[in-house]
Parts: C-alpha cells; structure tokens; sequence
C-alpha cells in the first residue's frame, strides 16, 4: 500500500463537518423565523402524563448501566488491540495467532466468571 | 490523493446533498412499504403516489413552534440533537462510490476521503452519535427521555462491540482498514473447478455477515431492537421533549445512520460497487451499489413490519451472551483458517 498524504483527508471531512453543521444551523434558524412563540408555563412544564411533577428530575439510575459500561470499556479495549493485530496478521504469523488468542482466552475466562457472577443478568 | 482539493469538495458536497435528498425519500419509502404491507395505501395525496410528502413534512416542521422546557440545560439541549447529525452526515466521507472516473478530461475520485483507517473513521461516529443521544436526554430534565436515553446508551454501546468485532473476520483477509481495499480485494473471482462465483466477503464470511446485520438493527435503534422509543412505555424516548426540527434532527439522524450502514454493509459483504458490467460502464457500479442499499433499506422496514419488540433483558442478553461468543468465535476460526492458507503453520 502506498503511503497516504494524511492532511488532505482530513481537511475534507474538516469542511465536511463544519459544512453538515452550518446546515443544521441553517435549518434552526429558519425554523426560528418561521414559526410562532407563544411560551407559556405549561408548555414549559416537563411532559408527564397529565400531572405536575413534584420533584425535579434527579439523574438517577440502576447500577445495571454501570456494570454494562465497564463491561464495554474492557471489551472496546479487546477490540482496540485485536483491530491493528488483525491488519498486520500476515506478517506476524503463528506468533501473533497464540498471543492474541491466550489474550481473548484470558478475556474469556473473565468474561465467564461475569456471567457466573450474575452481571450479565439483567432483572 | 491525486486530485485538487476544490474538485474533492465538490464530490463531497454532492453526495452530501444526494444523502439528504435519499434520506427525505427513505422516510417516503418506509411509508409506502410498511403501508403495503400492512394493505394501505401510505401517502396519496401530495404528488403523484405522493412523491412530495417528505417536502411537505419539511415545511410543516419548519412552522412548528421550538419548545424548551424550564428545567432543561440549554446550551447542551441546543446542541445534543445536531451531535447526531452532524456525526451521521460526516460518516459518509469515507464510503466509496467507485474508483477514478473520466469526466471532461479530468479525472474525478467517486470518493471523498480514502483513509487507511476508513472501517474505524465509520464505527467511531458511529460511537460519537451517542453522546448526541445520552446528552439530549439528560437535558431534556425527563423522567421518559432520562429513561430512553440510558436504555439507548447502554443497547448502542453493546451492539457497537459486536458490530466492531464482527467486522474483523473481513480486516483478517483484506489485512487493511481502508475501504476502497476492502472493495478492491472483492472483485477478484474465487474459482471451483469450473463454477466462478465472485469472492464478496459475505461468501467467506457468512458469520460475521449475520453478526453485523443484527448489530446494525440495532446500532440503529430500530425495530425489532427499538426499546429506546417504546411508545407503549416511554412516550418516545429520549426525544420526548424535542419538537420543531430540533426534533426532526433525532429522525434525520436515524435515517441517514440506516443508510450509511447499509452503504457500509453493501461496501464490506456485498461488493459495493462489483457487479456484472460494473468494470465496463462506470455508471453501472454505483447503481449496484445503490441497488445493493436499498435492499439492506428494505429488509430494515420488512423487520419492522414483521416482528414484535424484545425485552429489555432479552436484547441485552443477545448482545452478551449470544453475539460477543460467537464473535470472538469467528474471530479466531478466521485467523486459524488465514494461518493454514498462508501455510505458516504444520
């Protein structure tokens, strides 16, 4: 594979996305000279079923989430390492197949004991 | 890249435009086959076979009043929505439509970036276009949007490991990243004896093809994976207090990700732009893979017309019990099966 000139790509899909956004702008803005505002305090009011709400909304959630989360942080960082080890997989050959295979061996038997322990459960 | 920067841009900005147009006409696609399917008709009345439709649902949410709630936290309110968006419409860049062609003596690239790291660029705004979502709930200071939000997180970070893992297999054989080698490494045809059959990776990887098909459902958060917009149980989900076009952003956002992924797939397992007669007219390899999408579009509304929702327990269970086994499965049957091929083992 030739080497790539870096800089070029990037100042592309650079213009792209302040493109995309100036769109998006655009758009609201438009949509904000376009259409009436008549605020009131109910339409301001948090939707919820027809009743006021008596406390504010606090950003609570299960544990559930978190044990989900570090699951992917561990399993985001197997892929991390097993995305370049699959791009270069030719060159290093047996050697890189048993290392990267007792690395998701060792990933899978604390993935098992993730289970065993209940942390795939969800209810 | 062997092309001036402004011929580059102007690429770029046709198919951003062609991406929004497709985008307005997958929303009017979606309408007329669920409706079929369903035995209606869908939209009649604006145009013929009311083609104008999502022109007239453009104008109509431009006249919508934009409501913001008092307890919101406005600057991350203002802005969650175009995250999505933004993210959605810049995957596009490294989607290639096609190698060089000849227009007017000018050699033109059917591609806007080619990165060598273009399959990641892809997942990563992928990933990005969570924040647009986790962010717009948690501002939205609503219990259902607070709720959809973390079931939308926690369901696209799951799904997003398998959707990543699975495209390995195809990285192991192309031993590259880049797109344009991926589609490059398909045109090639495998030979038995005397059947030739094209060598598109859905053939030599038929796991991995299954894995991200379910994963891509539910990247995308729709149907039968489309717990974070329960109506039944969350209003809408994490947009229940957007309206106006800070509301359609969430739904812009959604389609264009449904055909970005299905551009993806059609990329990765179908060929892309490979086709009988694709080498000789150059027209004819975009619309393979134009045809190509638009059948991964169709199968996402045939999944939707056809099965009910999952469980919440159930979908994550998919995701972790099932999927990341077989994944890492294919995983390491691919490697073993490249080792053996390149004869650098027994």
């Amino acid at each position: 594979m030739e080497p790539q000139i870096f800089g070029e790509n990037w100042i592309i899909i650079g213009l792209m996305t302040v493109s995309a956004f100036a769109i998006g702008m655009t758009l609201l803005l438009l949509n904000w000279v376009v259409a009436p505002s008549k605020p009131s305090a109910t339409k301001a009011a948090p939707y919820e079923s027809g009743m006021p709400d008596i406390e504010p909304v606090r950003p609570t959630f299960t544990p559930r989430f978190y044990v989900v989360a570090m699951l992917f942080v561990i399993f985001d960082i197997e892929a991390v390492f097993i995305f370049p080890w699959a791009v270069i997989f030719d060159e290093l050959g047996l050697y890189g197949f048993v290392e990267m295979m007792s690395f998701i061996g060792l990933l899978f038997a604390g993935y098992v004991y993730a289970w065993k322990k209940g942390a795939l459960e969800w209810v | 890249m062997d092309q001036p920067l402004w011929l580059s841009f102007i690429v770029a900005f046709l198919i951003m435009n062609v991406l929004l147009g497709g985008m307005a006409y997958m929303t009017w696609f979606e309408r007329k086959v669920l409706a079929r399917m369903q035995d209606r008709l869908g939209p009649t009345r604006t145009g013929p076979a009311g083609l104008l439709q999502p022109i007239a649902d453009g104008i109509k949410l431009l006249g919508k009043e934009d409501l913001i709630p008092a307890a919101a936290d406005k600057p991350v309110f203002f802005f969650a929505p175009l995250v999505i968006f933004v993210t959605a419409i810049v995957s596009v860049a490294v989607i290639p439509f096609g190698g060089q062609i000849d227009v007017f003596g000018t050699d033109v690239n059917l591609y806007i970036a080619d990165l060598n790291v273009g399959a990641l660029f892809l997942l990563a705004f992928g990933s990005i276009g969570v924040y647009g979502i986790i962010l717009g709930a948690y501002a939205s200071a609503n219990r259902f949007s607070l709720l959809g939000g973390l079931r939308a997180a926690a369901q696209v970070i799951s799904y997003e490991l398998i959707l990543g893992l699975s495209l390995v297999g195809v990285f192991l054989l192309t031993q590259s990243l880049s797109l344009r080698d991926i589609l490059d490494a398909q045109r090639a045809n495998l030979s038995f004896g005397v059947l030739e059959i094209p060598n598109w990776y859905i053939i030599t990887q038929p796991l991995a093809f299954i894995l991200y098909l379910i994963a891509a459902v539910a990247e995308t958060n729709r149907a039968p994976f489309d717990l974070p917009e329960a109506e039944t149980e969350l209003v809408s989900g994490f947009h229940t207090e957007y309206s106006a076009f800070r509301f359609s952003f969430y739904f812009l956002g959604e389609y264009i990700n449904m055909i970005i992924i299905s551009l993806f797939a059609s990329t990765i397992f179908l060929g892309g732009t490979d086709g009988p007669g694709a080498d000789t007219y150059w027209g004819l390899g975009i619309l393979w893979l134009l045809a190509k999408t638009v059948f991964f579009l169709f199968f996402y509304i045939w999944l939707r017309a056809t099965l009910p929702r999952f469980r919440y327990d159930q979908l994550m269970g998919i995701a972790w019990k099932v999927l990341l086994p077989f994944a890492l499965l294919n995983i390491a049957f691919t490697a073993f099966a490249r080792l053996i091929a390149n004869g650098q083992v027994f």
